[in-house]
């Protein structure tokens, strides 16, 4: 597959990226990419890729038109759904493709992070599938409310540790598993979730999420029943899903739309909105917007939901935001929580509290985007959430 | 200011020893007592040291070091705070110390103001645990133009070309990275220090010195052999950490120094 927009020699999307990494993991960091390089060039390799994402994770995932919605909003609205992909959401497009590239580089064990628990899923799964041992670190508190995905994990092989240290949420885990790598670096990859850390990962889980936005144009090619987008909205925690889908989109002139989490509101102060409400650093070894204070000392996120409590975002999604490709707006928890109930009494789908925040935006701009064609990366599936839902209720 | 290490170095040659350098955070065990745990280490046989800016992050540190850098942030500590601690150390003690931090604590004061600051509150230098070498122009220069060196680590995983690059760009000194890992306490001597030592003596004149995972006195005096500086750091901290009180932190890093002192002898 070609490389479009790769990031410059030093691994920067304009001033944003880099490898802002302890020396130990630096040359890992060259060997990974020159791997990657060789292996995207490598019919074999994607020959395999390709077969393993449409008879395993059943790709492509079909387009769905949300008639209900769409009267009720007066606009045309489109899911893609990532949600049916196996193990529920996008993650796996990502996990699959890197524990394909650690099997090709000898690194028999694989770490992760995870927050929600779909990319520590995803990453079990495709450890279990290719015979890889599997570390997953999690937040205490990401363990606690999302139990289910834990033993999801165990059940395929994988060790879950709990980090208890700072927030205990996403942005320790990964800290943590940073920290397990720079020790076991020579035998161990570290798959991680989203299209974070230092150079060359977000340029490789943009490649391996690309495949979203990619499908996207065959399904929605301006024929008769099949409009192209005018609008693509995707949540942004990280940003795996939202570059996944926005990527192969960048330079076609519609309205990219990504949604953070507001938490309790962004004037509370808790909430995971990087973007909307951070300022530029460096955060898990890449330079992008993140919360800090000002001493650079990094801000605990807040959000209702795992995989958006995370203070930084892609370098990426950093550069579409100043030069404008994509723009960023931000949902509450509360309103993220109605939509993900409008979505499941309306369309039948129990939607992840991720991609809840992007039907949410979508109804409160409903007005300004009428009539318009409109896609929502369904990027994950709710079952996971029912729990946590069902105690906001009690 | 870089001067003062430099002449630290030389006279532990001149004395057929290592230099000893510990870590300690700063604003521990609180803002009150901290120069004390500096004044005990210096009156114990320490030659410098390196103080370091608690951060959130810290990804090149264990557990003991992490949690350090939380407690010195909940009682107050701050990027100033912990400078103004640095001109008070080199004060007191008359020893050379460099600083220690994150390269986005850096980025937030800028790296220009940042490095006058340590060079006013008479900090020989600079280390940042997640700049490698690719990415260290800006802050070398700010360090370069403000008359104090910067660190530059090399670690077991690095290869001959990377190690020139490091050389080449005339670090205060090398870090040496004893072990592979982050910092904190190792069962085991590092079997890879002396190879690496010797690479990298190979490759400079100048001065190198090893850390990461030295927290015995055995380790301390394996390491001093092929060395001219040692880092002992979550050792010591956890010492604070540890002890019921200012007095007692004193007390034991006081003791825990002296054995070391002896230990950096060849």
């Amino acid at each position: 597959m070609p490389i479009e927009f790769p990031p410059n020699a030093r691994g920067r999307f304009g001033d944003y990226g880099g490898r802002f990494a302890p020396e130990t993991l630096m040359p890992a960091l060259f060997e990974l990419e020159q791997a990657f390089y060789e292996a995207v060039a490598d019919p074999e390799f994607t020959g395999q890729l390709n077969q393993l994402l449409a008879d395993y994770v059943g790709r492509p995932t079909p387009v769905f038109r949300a008639n209900r919605l769409s009267e009720q909003l007066g606009i045309d609205l489109w899911f893609k759904r990532e949600d049916l992909a196996h193990t529920g959401a996008h993650k796996v497009n990502n996990t699959i493709g890197q524990a394909l590239l650690a099997a090709r580089m000898g690194k028999p064990r694989v770490i992760a992070e995870t927050g929600a628990g779909q990319h520590g899923v995803a990453t079990a799964t495709a450890c279990a599938l290719l015979g890889l041992e599997c570390v997953v670190y999690m937040g205490a508190k990401d363990v606690e409310r999302q139990r289910l995905n834990v033993y999801r994990m165990q059940l395929m092989g994988a060790e879950v540790i709990s980090v208890e240290k700072g927030a205990a949420t996403l942005k320790d885990a990964v800290s943590e598993a940073m920290r397990d790598w720079v020790g076991s670096v020579e035998n161990t990859h570290y798959v991680i979730g989203s299209v974070v850390g230092p150079h060359p990962f977000p340029l490789i889980v943009r490649e391996f999420q690309k495949v979203i936005g990619e499908e996207l144009q065959t399904q929605l090619d301006g024929s008769p029943g099949r409009p192209r987008p005018d609008v693509i909205v995707a949540c942004v925690g990280g940003g795996s899903n939202a570059m996944g889908i926005f990527h192969p989109y960048r330079d076609a002139g519609i309205d990219l739309v990504g949604v953070e989490a507001a938490g309790f509101g962004i004037e509370t102060g808790s909430h995971g909105a990087s973007l909307v409400a951070g300022s530029p650093g460096v955060i898990h070894g890449s330079r992008t917007y993140l919360l800090q204070d000002e001493q650079g000392q990094i801000i605990e996120a807040h959000s209702i939901s795992a995989g958006l409590d995370y203070p930084g975002v892609g370098p990426e999604h950093s550069l579409y935001r100043d030069t404008g490709i994509a723009r960023y707006v931000a949902v509450t928890d509360d309103d993220a929580l109605g939509a993900l109930r409008i979505m499941s009494e309306t369309e039948g789908i129990i939607p992840a509290l991720e991609s809840a925040h992007g039907l949410a935006w979508i109804m409160a701009a409903a007005p300004e985007l009428e009539g318009k064609t409109v896609v929502l990366n369904l990027s994950g599936r709710g079952d996971k959430d029912v729990e946590q839902i069902e105690k906001f209720d009690g | 200011m870089a001067e003062r290490m430099r002449s630290m170095f030389a006279a532990a040659r001149d004395e057929n020893r290592a230099a000893l350098l510990p870590f300690m955070t700063s604003g521990l065990p609180d803002p009150a007592s901290a120069l004390d745990m500096f004044t005990a280490m210096a009156e114990s046989g320490a030659d410098g040291f390196e103080v370091g800016i608690p951060y959130s992050d810290p990804l090149m540190d264990g557990p003991t070091i992490h949690e350090a850098g939380l407690r010195a942030l909940a009682r107050g500590a701050t990027t100033y705070s912990s400078l103004q601690l640095v001109e008070q150390v080199v004060a007191a003690t008359g020893k050379p110390a460099v600083v220690m931090t994150y390269v986005n604590p850096v980025l937030a004061v800028g790296p220009a103001r940042f490095a006058e600051h340590v060079a006013a509150a008479g900090g020989s230098g600079l280390i940042v645990a997640d700049l490698p070498a690719d990415e260290s122009d800006e802050i070398a220069e700010a360090c370069r133009a403000a008359g104090i060196g910067l660190v530059l680590f090399v670690a077991p995983t690095t290869d001959d070309a990377r190690l020139a690059d490091v050389v080449a760009r005339d670090p205060l000194f090398v870090y040496g990275v004893a072990e592979l890992g982050v910092t904190g306490r190792r069962d085991q001597a590092s079997s890879r220090a002396a190879g690496l030592a010797e690479r990298i003596h190979a490759a400079t004149a100048g001065p190198l010195v090893l850390g990461v995972g030295i927290s015995t006195p055995e380790a301390a005096h394996e390491a001093a052999l092929v060395s001219d500086g040692v880092i002992v750091g979550s050792a010591l901290v956890r010492r604070v950490l540890d002890a019921s009180g200012p007095d007692a932190a004193a007390h034991e890093l006081a003791t825990a120094v002296a054995d070391l002192a002896v230990a950096v002898r060849r």
